[in-house]
């Protein structure tokens, strides 16, 4: 039981309408281990992400979390699931009436019913882990976005998730605050928080990712770990070869 | 007497204060009321559950549809065919509430729309359920949007209120028409409820513009007592860019 992987997904499908974003998406991830997903615009990464969480049904396939499918969960079992899976926005998403301490307070009072002083005291341990011990009292609106978005991740840790997804954390930043926020997730990473990261950078990818999978069209085309990933091995798709030149132009 | 004599006999006699006293009283008891249907309707129409959608558009097909002035005359002079027997006081808030509550309706909805999908979506991210995630997420954020719009409900409200003395309540506008019909004083008496009128609009308006500051400033206001709490439970719930 504890050698399976934290997650599994096998034969995932997905369609909004008549038209499949999904088809048949496989994928593990193991305890302790950090993923990027890297792919395309469109090719389904964000609704990937969504599905995991249990924020949109599925039409087929399994997704096992600690050994539990929670493909088909009820409406009712589904808040319960998401409090196990942290998940971060491209946007933050931060709640802009309160403040950040209060942002990352308010579940864990509120939805796991820990006393507010024990949820205080524990989110200022999480700022000072985003190194933002000063910012406690900022309003969203007030912080820059790279400080925005890691107040947001210690939002999610706030629930002790057994598994966080990312989806492109990065891409609203402004060029100079990407790094400060990257490498918040990495201490993660190697502290040993499973994670789940949608991406375009490359350079995290290589550093911190365990492995790198590369989606397209709605399935998973590649996985390997970095070096594999980005080698010049002859096992390299086509797809992934154009994809990364593609980028690095 | 000159006529300013009259207007401050008027202005200052126990009949002109109490009528004043109910104007107000009506006023703020049929806010608070058509506040609370308000939400209520707001809230079912989020509801996926397609009777309850069905629900708050009928009470709002019926309240919209129909004049107040019939809405209060039918609870007056209706309900008691059906054993519901209220005061005039009661009617008068019953009515007014309830038709207050098919505009508030909009006000709270348009309110709890403009909090965005992405809020909704972190917040069931985080395992809110949607009675949390309401409470806690969107109905503060929907608050600042709406106290603009409630002022102006509010002063509506008190002018609106002179309705109900179709049905006799010793309100403002039927005590200085009462006293005016004794002895043909209508200047007099009418410009004593005008006063009234202007006196109560403009507090209210004041009060709106300084909750509306208080909205606006950063950090917490005074906490405390139940006024300070509200400042402080609305303007936490309010910052919007
Ligand atoms: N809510 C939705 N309704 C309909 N189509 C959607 C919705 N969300 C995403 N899509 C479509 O699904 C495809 C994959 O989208 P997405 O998962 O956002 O891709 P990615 O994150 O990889 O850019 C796109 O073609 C997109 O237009
Ligand atoms: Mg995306």
């Amino acid at each position: 039981m504890s050698d399976a992987p934290l997650l599994e997904v096998a034969g995932l499908y997905k369609s909004y309408g008549a038209v499949p974003v999904l088809r048949g998406v496989d994928l593990h991830v193991g305890r302790g281990e950090c993923l990027c997903i890297v792919g395309p615009s469109g090719s389904g990464k964000s609704t990937l992400l969504r599905c995991l969480n249990v924020l949109e049904p599925i039409e087929n396939g399994r997704i096992l979390f600690e050994g539990r499918d929670i493909a088909r969960s009820t409406r009712r079992e589904a808040p319960e699931i998401r409090r196990r899976i942290g998940m971060v926005f491209q946007n933050f998403e931060l709640f802009r009436h309160l403040s950040a301490l209060d942002n990352i307070v308010l579940a864990p009072q509120r939805v796991k019913g820990e006393s507010l002083a024990r949820a205080r005291e524990r989110a200022r341990a999480l700022l000072d882990k985003v190194h933002l011990p000063d910012k406690a009292d900022a309003f969203p609106d007030e912080l820059s976005g790279g400080q925005q978005q890691r107040v947001a991740i210690a939002r999610a840790l706030a629930m002790d998730p057994a598994l966080m997804l990312y989806d492109e954390p990065t891409s609203a930043l402004d060029p100079e605050t990407v790094g400060e926020v990257l490498q918040v997730m990495q201490e993660l990473a190697e502290e040993g928080m499973t994670s789940l990261v949608v991406t375009h950078e490359m350079g995290f990818a290589r550093r911190a990712a365990d492995r790198v999978v590369f989606m397209d069209d709605g399935s998973v085309v590649f996985a390997a770990p970095p070096e594999t990933f980005f080698g010049r091995g002859a096992d390299i798709p086509d797809r992934l070869t154009r994809f990364l030149s593609h980028l690095s132009h | 007497m000159n006529f300013w004599e009259f207007v401050l006999h008027y202005l200052s006699s126990e009949r002109f204060v109490t009528a004043a006293g109910m104007t107000l009283l009506i006023s703020l008891c049929s806010l608070a009321g058509g506040m609370l249907a308000g939400l209520v309707v707001a809230l079912l129409q989020e509801v996926r559950f397609l009777p309850a959608r069905i629900l708050a558009v009928f009470y709002l097909w019926i309240f919209r549809g129909t004049p107040v002035m019939f809405q209060l005359i039918f609870a007056f002079n209706v309900l008691p065919s059906f054993g519901i027997v209220l005061s005039g006081f009661a009617c008068a808030v019953l009515a007014l509430s309830l038709n207050e509550g098919a505009y508030m309706a909009e006000i709270m909805r348009s309110g709890i729309r403009a909090v965005g999908a992405g809020q909704r979506q972190a917040a069931r991210a985080l395992g809110m359920r949607d009675m949390q995630l309401m409470r806690w997420v969107v109905l503060p954020q929907a608050m600042r949007i709406i106290v603009p719009p409630i002022g102006n409900q509010f002063i509506g409200m008190l002018k609106l209120s002179a309705i109900v003395s179709v049905i006799a309540v010793e309100e403002l506008l039927l005590v200085a028409n009462q006293a005016a019909s004794s002895n043909f004083r209508y200047l007099e008496a009418l410009s004593a409820a005008g006063i009234y009128y202007l006196a109560m609009t403009t507090v209210f308006m004041v009060l709106q513009a300084l909750l509306e500051a208080t909205l606006r400033r950063r950090g917490r206001p005074m906490q405390g007592g139940l006024l300070g709490r509200f400042l402080s439970a609305t303007a936490d719930g309010a910052r919007v860019r």
